[in-house]
């Protein structure tokens, strides 16, 4: 593949096309009949993010709800003052901030260590245990949750069976406030396969003639993961990161399932985007629900933004083949 | 199926990957292999947690000091009377599994339920020590159980129709999509292109009050349309993955046909949608993967109507209702997950290959 290098991640050969073609004007009427081929896209994306976008702030500046019968009025800024002294902002953003950095690390270290695991040339079958590892991420999500929630039941557990087994007195995991967490990254575990996939595909298009030479070179298996498997994955750290990250903002479904969208145990569940869903799909609180969401949406750039920008100091692009 | 094993044949005998460490290869390969079960074992122990939870009566998980497995104190009937099993050590130091017959404190009488004709075995010592004998008895009903009271048929149906449509839909407009963006120097093509990809970081929930707001207003909520309606726009992950396809099969194709006279449209149609085949199953089986899990949309858009709602809302619903009976949820979550799990495993090379190709360039 022909990427360019050094600009960020987001960077696409247009379609390579024969400089005669372009030239003529013949390839400029071709060009405009592709924009036809490209316009389901544009048009949604029209009506799906950009209108949507840009009503959600104007929204987010009245009381719009869609119980009472009142009609909306433009409150200005009222919904923006109130998202910075509401408590339960404050809450669940920490609550999301707590979880994300839990979780971040272990949703690229674990399916990286999988991956690392699953290329070493002596392991034998290899392709049933890509795809047996893989298995639990296409299992539904809330079945996925319910089974968590029973083996980490606190008192019928396995889990907690087994722990007791070597001494330890298990933690009720989901119902209490500091141990929810790591009960939660348990249940993420079952959703790195993409992550852990592409990893593989990384990993395998590194010539294995760099690490005979990095053997003769008398390196140690850390020194070769370190510097001739980590440079070259850098790309694939870094897009999971993106995804790992976007699905922190969107966190909803585990906490929900798991507790009934309580928030419990004392609200150590009420993550962002739970809050947001009480706001307006159960208060009906449109308008304070699309201020919630548009402050997620600029978070969310300003990180995003960030970890783009941090690109540049450690991806190394020029590695792709 | 067969051309996508073909085209990346070459890549997976490329010799790749790392080679193991130390001379000792065959030694070190059973170990590693051996280690990866292992890690397999306990990646997948909460899969064996459902399936022996589900086949469990109350009493199995209620009572603490019953077995891991389902297994119920095991029972003989004898001369008309149902009589318990306990597991008696001999005097040669053998164990049998016997059947209490008269239970007394120093010499009790068994009968063996191997041979009951060979009538009553003494033995010396307190029976109330003895521990009782467990025999397999799996609750198979559970699952109809939990088929009945989730109303698993209306379930499936709801998630095959919103599926399929969806699918079509899905796959259909990110072809159209990739293939102008793959083969057409399009006017603002490189800006497209970003924006395309841009729209994965958004939060989905940025969107969602005008949106649901609008299909509010136009009748949709309640309705399968909410669900099947926006994936016939393409989606930024569907037309990445196709586009790449696209550009590994060879131009002189499209050449060839738009000489023979074919247009645009037809040179899709005709000569490269066949060779599409393996990105197109992978392409529709992620939106099945999808359509399958989908959970907030289908709640809001359907938490008025318990009949045309999908399993994963349906799943969760009856989670609410049979909190207290672990064996009924754990049924449950085996027939929401049964049927993914074996298309993935019939399918999964098409499938894992599709990944790899969304991987490319990230």
């Amino acid at each position: 593949m022909t990427t360019e290098t050094g600009k960020g991640a987001i960077e696409y050969p247009i379609a390579p096309t024969s400089p005669r073609a372009m030239r003529s004007g013949l390839a400029r009427a071709r060009g405009r009949a592709g924009l036809w081929f490209v316009m389901p896209w544009i048009v949604g994306f029209f009506l799906w993010y950009a209108i949507p976008m840009v009503a959600s702030l104007w929204f987010s500046f009245t009381d719009f709800d869609l119980v009472s019968n009142d009609p909306t009025e433009f409150i200005w800024l009222d919904n923006w003052r109130r998202l910075f002294t509401d408590p339960a902002v404050r809450q669940s953003a920490w609550v999301t901030i707590k979880f994300g950095a839990l979780a971040l690390p272990i949703a690229v270290l674990f399916p990286m260590a999988l991956a690392y695991l699953l290329v070493t040339k002596s392991l034998k079958a290899r392709e049933t245990f890509r795809a047996l590892f893989f298995m639990p991420s296409i299992i539904p999500f809330v079945a996925a949750v319910l089974i968590f929630g029973g083996i980490m039941n606190g008192q019928i557990g396995w889990v907690n069976k087994m722990l007791s087994v070597v001494g330890i007195d298990g933690p009720s995991w989901f119902t209490d406030e500091f141990w929810v967490y790591p009960g939660l990254v348990f249940i993420g575990l079952w959703g790195v396969g993409n992550a852990m996939i592409i990893f593989i595909a990384s990993m395998n298009s590194v010539p294995s003639s760099l690490y005979d030479a990095a053997k003769i070179d008398g390196a140690s298996e850390w020194q070769m993961f370190r510097h001739v498997t980590f440079p070259v994955i850098t790309p694939i750290i870094f897009y999971n990161l993106v995804i790992a990250l976007i699905g922190i903002f969107n966190y909803f479904l585990v906490p929900f399932v798991l507790n009934n969208g309580s928030g419990d145990p004392n609200g150590s569940t009420l993550f962002y985007a739970l809050y947001f869903f009480r706001q307006g799909f159960q208060f009906f609180d449109m308008g304070y629900a699309a201020t919630l969401a548009w402050a997620l949406f600029i978070v969310a750039v300003a990180i995003t933004g960030l970890l783009f920008w941090s690109a540049k100091y450690w991806v190394h692009y020029e590695f792709e083949g | 199926m067969t051309a996508v094993l073909e085209r990346e044949k070459p890549a997976q005998t490329r010799p790749t990957g790392r080679a193991p460490q130390g001379g000792k290869k065959r030694f070190s390969g059973w170990l590693m292999t051996g280690f990866t079960g292992l890690a397999l074992f306990v990646f997948l122990l909460p899969l064996g947690y459902m399936a022996v939870t589900s086949l469990k009566s109350e009493q199995m998980i209620t009572n603490l000091g019953s077995p891991i497995l389902p297994k119920s104190p095991a029972t003989f009937e004898y001369e008309g009377e149902l009589l318990d099993i306990y597991t008696v050590p001999m005097p040669d130091g053998s164990e049998r599994e016997l059947a209490l017959y008269q239970p007394r404190r120093e010499l009790s009488q068994f009968i063996d339920p191997a041979d009951p004709a060979a009538g009553i075995v003494e033995w010396e010592g307190n029976w109330r020590q003895l521990a009782p004998a467990y025999g397999l008895d799996p609750q198979w009903d559970n699952y109809s159980r939990a088929w009945d009271l989730m109303d698993f048929p209306l379930l499936l149906r709801n998630t095959l129709v919103i599926a399929g449509l969806g699918t079509i839909g899905a796959v259909g407009s990110s072809i159209l999509v990739a293939y102008g963006l793959a083969r057409f120097r399009i006017p603002f093509g490189r800006t497209i292109m970003v924006v395309l990809i841009a729209t994965i970081i958004l939060p989905k929930f940025t969107m969602l009050v005008p949106t649901y707001a609008i299909f509010v207003r136009i009748g949709w909520v309640g309705t399968w349309l909410p669900l099947i309606v926006p994936h016939f726009f393409a989606n930024a992950f569907n037309v990445f993955l196709l586009r790449q396809y696209f550009l590994t099969i060879p131009k002189e194709l499209d050449e060839a046909a738009t000489i023979d006279g074919a247009g645009p449209f037809r040179t899709l149609w005709s000569v490269i949608l066949p060779q599409m085949k393996p990105a197109i199953v992978a392409v529709s089986l992620f939106h099945f993967y999808f359509a399958w899990n989908d959970f907030f949309e289908p709640m809001i858009y359907l938490s008025t109507r318990p009949d045309l709602q999908p399993i994963s809302v349906g799943l969760r619903t009856f989670n609410t209702l049979f909190d207290a009976q672990p064996q009924l949820i754990q049924s449950g979550a085996m027939l929401a997950l049964i049927i993914p799990v074996v298309v993935f495993l019939l399918a999964q090379r098409v499938f894992l290959q599709g990944i790899d190709l969304s991987g490319v360039q990230k």
